[in-house]
Formats: structure tokens, C-alpha cells, sequence
């Protein structure tokens, strides 16, 4: 199971006066089970990739193949498509809709074509894993806080049983503690049910957290593609199509710039705590061992 | 005297059915005082639902209070006769722009404002100038709006704001969509605003990177202010913001954990700096 784009080139308008090139020869293979996170600057093209992954966009040139099949041939069953890759929007909520939570969470499965019986079968198993009391369940989505209403429209991308899901900026306008429901809930969904994750996000510290692999876009193209700590060992190169790297990677330079014998790889809290902690243990045991010398 | 003087803030929402009997109440804000002198840089954090955009919409008078006085720039909020005043004196820029662009141009949109409330025309294109490049959207002066992303056309947005020269400018999480260099021009705009032209600012965000440099911080929970204080004092009490599901900048966090874990770091750690100094220092 895999998605891969071959040479994608993405033109919006094309033709008019507001031509833009969106994607650009884009190469991308994603394997099963991946938890992905997908960074660029505001219009750098990530919104559109991620449209394409579900046909949502037809690719003006290129291909793209889902578990080995040609998505724009003819006989393709590009609404399977779209079950198969689910997507999160910006700002899910609004499109939030029925009276109950439950019948919105329904709304995808029986547009699949699902029986009533299995559509709600789907919405039970599916509202049960995104943590929602069950005495919400049956009243309006618009009583609910922002994070909860932001979990029912994902319950709803959830229901329609995706193997892939696309998140893009989840955790916009949430509070610090709503973001990390909403990280947690995918890592946990990726772990649990091996369902491949791409997150699209502008906060390199929730990347750097959670995800295995980075794409970086820059102008519709593939900037960079690897590990966290590759990517964000570039941070010079970062900034300059305007993304950076989780604060604590700078702080590990400039601890380095100022003299201290320390690894610069850190991208998350718990790694530059464990190296920091490192360069001071080994000191503190000289200076013990010192002391007890000076003692003898 | 102060720029904002809210005592005793009270908002309740009713919630009505379908023959408009009152079917229940929600208390937004819950007795809240604010106090905000003239050039000040004033933060409110707090989770969603807490009662943040309620108490910006207050500022500029699209709500009034169900209970308690607001004097803004010296006039009273309840008093009808000042709305226009108030609202003039008082910029608001939302979190989404979507609802704040209306021109078919940039440019235009952004000298709407000034145009509606009679600004000559030679000043109008100086102010669209200025407030663009403040933003760093001079550019797109003549792009339509419909083809920026979320981003642009927030600092659109912020721009049609500035160029209203307003007294005071209330931003309700304006940077929740942008990308990090995108925050940090916002940010920076905002802060030269506040800093060079001695711009009143209330700045609401969820991030807390971005309040380190204000003057004061206020955070809300359940329609009230639970702590104040500069950040530094704000910042220092981890577990409490943890309580009010928000959290601390993570440089604040890691010296946190650093001084849990035996380090002799000084409480309150604020900036990347401050973290370099201290851990250098001990080294």
C-alpha cells in the first residue's frame, strides 16, 4: 500500500492572468503506515498537494498511484478514493451541519452508500475513539467548545474508515491543551490502527513531537524530505523560505557556539533535556571525582 | 487615567427555543475587571471558551456588558451617543479573515476604512502605503484579496486596521492561521505599532511564544481573570497555566524540567538567551 507522485505539476488558471504554478515536478512516494508531516510557508503549495492525494485536484501533468493504480484512468473509482484517503480541511468545524452529533458523524458513511445499520455502526465506533462523552452524542455540534467541535467533523473523516488521513492545520485556533488532544488522538489512531498520517502544520515544535518524516515545500516543489532531525539540522536554509525550527534546536547551536561539548541533534523537549542533562552529569562527576581526590 | 476601565464585567448569553423562552444561560464573562493604561501591551490568554473574544468584542463595543462599567478613552461603553467614537478610537482585527475583506482589490480594502470615515484622498493612499509595507504586503496592493492565502489575507486585514490610525488596536487570535515567518511579521507590525506610534495594543493568542514581550498578561478561565501579571510572573506558575489548559514558551518548560531535574536554573526563564546565559553560566 503506497501513494506515489510521479512528476505532478499542479497550474491554477491556467491560461488567465492569475496563472500560478502551484506544484512543480513533485516526486513523493508514501508508504503504509507513515506519520508524516508536511511543513512550507503559506502559499508554498501544501494545501494543493494534499488535494491531489485525494483527487480532489486533477494534476495538470504527472501521475499519481494509489497502491499501485493509475488514479485518473478512466474505470479508477476516484469516490472510493476518497473514502480510502480521508480529509481533514482547515477548520473542520464549519462544515458541521446536521442537529445532532451523531447524525453529522453519519453524514459520510451513508454517502458511501452504506446501509443505516453500518453507517451508524461506523459513526458509534468512530465517536468512541476520538473520546467524546457519550451524553454529547445527541446534541447540537454548535454547543461544543472548538477543540470538541473539531474532533466530531474529524470523527466524521474517521467514520468513513480512511487507511490514509490528511490533517491539514488541526490545531489551529486551539488552545495548548486542544492541540494536544487533537496530536495525541492522531498519533494514537497511527500507532493503534497502522493508518498512514499526514499532518500539515506551521508549528515546528508539534512536528518535531510527533511525526517520523518532514516534507518541506517551498514554491510548489519538494524542498526537503527526511527525518526530523535532518531536516531541522538545516534551519539556516528554513528560514529562508520563511519556516524555522523548533526553539530548542536553536538553543542546542547556540549552547554549542558558547563552548559547551554538546550534541546538536535535539528537535523536542525531552531530547534537549536529556542532552543538557548529559553534559552537566558527566561534569558533575568530575567535579565529585575531584573533590574526592582533593579530599584523599 | 487609564485607556480601558472595565469593573465588574459581567456578559451572559441567553439561549432561547424555537418560541424564544429563555432555555438556559451561559455566562461569558463573569465579573471581570481590566485595566489598560494609554501605549500599554497587554496580552489575555486562556482556553476556547473562556470568554477572550466576548471581552474583545466588549472593547469595541459589539457587545455591551449585562452587568458592570466599561470606560474606554474616557467615554462611557453603555452610553449610546459614544459607540462611534469608541469603535473609531478602537480598532478590532478578527481571527478570521475571511469575514474582514470586501474589496475586489487590496488596496482598496485597505482604504475602506479611512474612506468611510472621511480621510482626504491624498492621505488615504499614504495611509494604504504605509500599512502595507507594514505588513509586507505592498505588493499585492493590486492583487484581488480571493487570491491570497489565509495568511496574506490576515495581514490584509491588519492592515485595513492600521490604517485607520486607530488609538488602540484589539487583534483576537489574528495569528492562529500564519505561517512562523508569518507570525513574526504580524507580530513585529503590532509591536512597532505599540513601540513607535505608542498604540494601545490587547493581543489575544493561544501561542504563548508570542506574549513574552508584552507589558502585562491577563489570563481568563470560566469568564474571569485567574491570574495577571508580567509574563515573567505569569510564566513562572507551569502547573497553574497547565490547570487552564494552557501551557508555557517551551524554552520556559525545558528550564522548568531542567530545574526539576537538579540544575540550578533560575525560575521564569523567558527567551532562548536567557536559557544560553543561565546554562553557561553554571557550566
Amino acid at each position: 500500500m503506497s501513494i506515489i507522485l510521479d512528476k505532478v505539476n499542479y497550474i491554477y488558471s491556467q491560461g488567465t492572468a492569475y496563472e500560478s504554478h502551484a506544484l512543480r515536478d513533485v516526486n513523493l512516494q508514501i508508504g503504509d503506515g507513515e506519520f508524516i508531516g508536511v511543513i512550507g510557508h503559506t502559499g508554498s503549495g501544501k494545501s494543493t498537494l494534499i488535494q491531489h492525494l485525494n483527487g480532489l485536484l486533477k494534476a495538470t501533468s504527472g501521475g499519481i498511484y494509489y497502491n499501485g493504480r493509475d488514479i485518473y484512468e478512466e474505470d479508477y473509482n476516484r469516490k472510493e478514493l476518497r473514502s480510502k484517503v480521508g480529509l481533514v480541511f482547515q477548520y473542520p468545524e464549519h462544515q458541521l451541519f446536521e442537529s445532532t452529533i451523531f447524525e453529522d458523524v453519519c453524514f459520510g458513511p451513508k454517502n458511501l452508500g452504506l446501509s443505516k445499520k453500518e453507517a451508524e455502526l461506523r459513526a458509534f465506533a468512530a465517536l468512541r475513539s476520538i473520546g467524546l462523552p457519550e451524553e454529547y452524542w445527541y446534541q447540537s455540534p454548535f454547543e461544543l467548545s472548538g477543540g470538541q467541535k473539531r474532533r466530531v467533523a474529524i470523527a466524521g473523516v474517521l467514520a468513513m474508515k480512511p487507511e490514509v488521513l490528511i490533517l491539514d492545520e488541526p490545531t489551529a485556533g486551539l488552545d495548548p491543551k486542544g492541540r494536544d488532544e487533537i496530536l495525541q488522538q492522531a498519533a494514537a489512531m497511527h500507532q493503534e490502527s497502522n493508518m498512514t498520517v499526514l499532518l500539515v502544520s506551521h508549528s515546528m515544535e508539534d512536528v518535531a513531537e510527533y511525526v517520523g518524516r518532514i516534507i518541506v515545500m517551498n514554491q510548489g516543489s519538494v524542498m526537503m524530505d527526511g527525518a526530523p532531525k535532518e531536516v531541522f539540522g538545516h534551519y539556516q536554509e528554513l528560514e529562508e523560505v520563511g519556516l524555522a525550527a523548533p526553539q530548542v534546536a536553536y538553543l542546542m547551536h547556540e549552547l554549542k557556539q558558547h563552548g559547551l561539548p554538546i550534541d546538536t541533534g535535539a528537535t523536542t523537549l525531552e531530547e534537549a533535556q536529556a542532552s543538557i542533562l548529559q553534559v552537566f552529569s558527566g561534569r558533575g562527576r568530575n567535579q565529585q571525582q575531584g573533590t574526592k581526590q582533593e579530599m584523599l | 487615567m487609564n485607556f480601558i476601565e472595565a469593573r465588574k464585567l459581567v456578559h451572559e448569553y441567553f439561549r432561547r427555543d424555537e418560541e424564544g423562552n429563555v432555555e438556559g444561560i451561559l455566562t461569558a464573562l463573569d465579573g471581570v475587571d481590566l485595566q489598560v493604561k494609554p501605549g500599554e501591551f497587554v496580552a489575555v490568554l486562556g482556553h476556547n471558551g473562556s470568554g477572550k473574544s466576548t471581552l474583545a468584542k466588549h472593547l469595541n463595543v459589539l457587545l455591551r456588558a449585562s452587568e458592570g462599567t466599561l470606560w474606554i478613552d474616557g467615554k462611557d461603553a453603555m452610553d449610546e451617543e459614544y459607540l462611534w467614537d469608541i469603535r473609531r478610537s478602537a480598532g478590532m482585527v478578527f481571527q478570521n479573515p475571511d469575514n474582514q475583506l470586501i474589496a475586489s482589490v487590496v488596496e482598496e480594502d485597505v482604504a475602506f476604512g479611512p474612506e468611510n470615515i472621511g480621510v482626504p484622498t491624498d492621505e488615504i493612499w499614504k495611509r494604504v502605503e504605509k500599512s502595507l509595507s507594514s505588513v509586507g504586503m505592498l505588493k499585492y496592493r493590486a492583487h484581488s484579496p480571493n487570491k491570497l492565502s489565509g495568511g496574506q489575507k490576515q495581514r490584509v486585514a491588519i492592515a485595513g486596521v492600521m490604517a485607520m490610525e486607530p488609538k488602540c488596536i484589539v487583534l483576537d487570535e489574528p495569528t492562529a492561521m500564519l505561517d512562523p515567518n508569518g507570525r513574526r511579521e504580524v507580530l513585529e507590525a503590532v509591536e512597532t505599532l505599540n513601540r513607535e506610534k505608542g498604540v494601545t495594543v490587547i493581543f489575544i493568542t493561544h501561542y504563548m511564544e508570542e506574549v513574552i514581550r508584552a507589558d502585562r498578561v491577563y489570563v481568563m478561565d470560566h469568564g474571569k481573570v485567574v491570574m495577571q501579571g508580567t509574563p515573567r510572573q505569569v510564566f513562572s506558575q507551569a502547573e497553574a497555566l497547565k490547570s487552564y489548559r494552557l501551557d508555557v514558551p517551551q524554552i520556559t518548560l525545558l528550564a522548568y524540567e531542567l530545574r526539576k531535574a537538579g540544575l540550578d536554573v533560575p525560575e521564569g526563564i523567558l527567551t532562548r538567551e536567557e536559557l544560553v546565559e543561565s546554562l553557561c553560566r553554571l557550566y
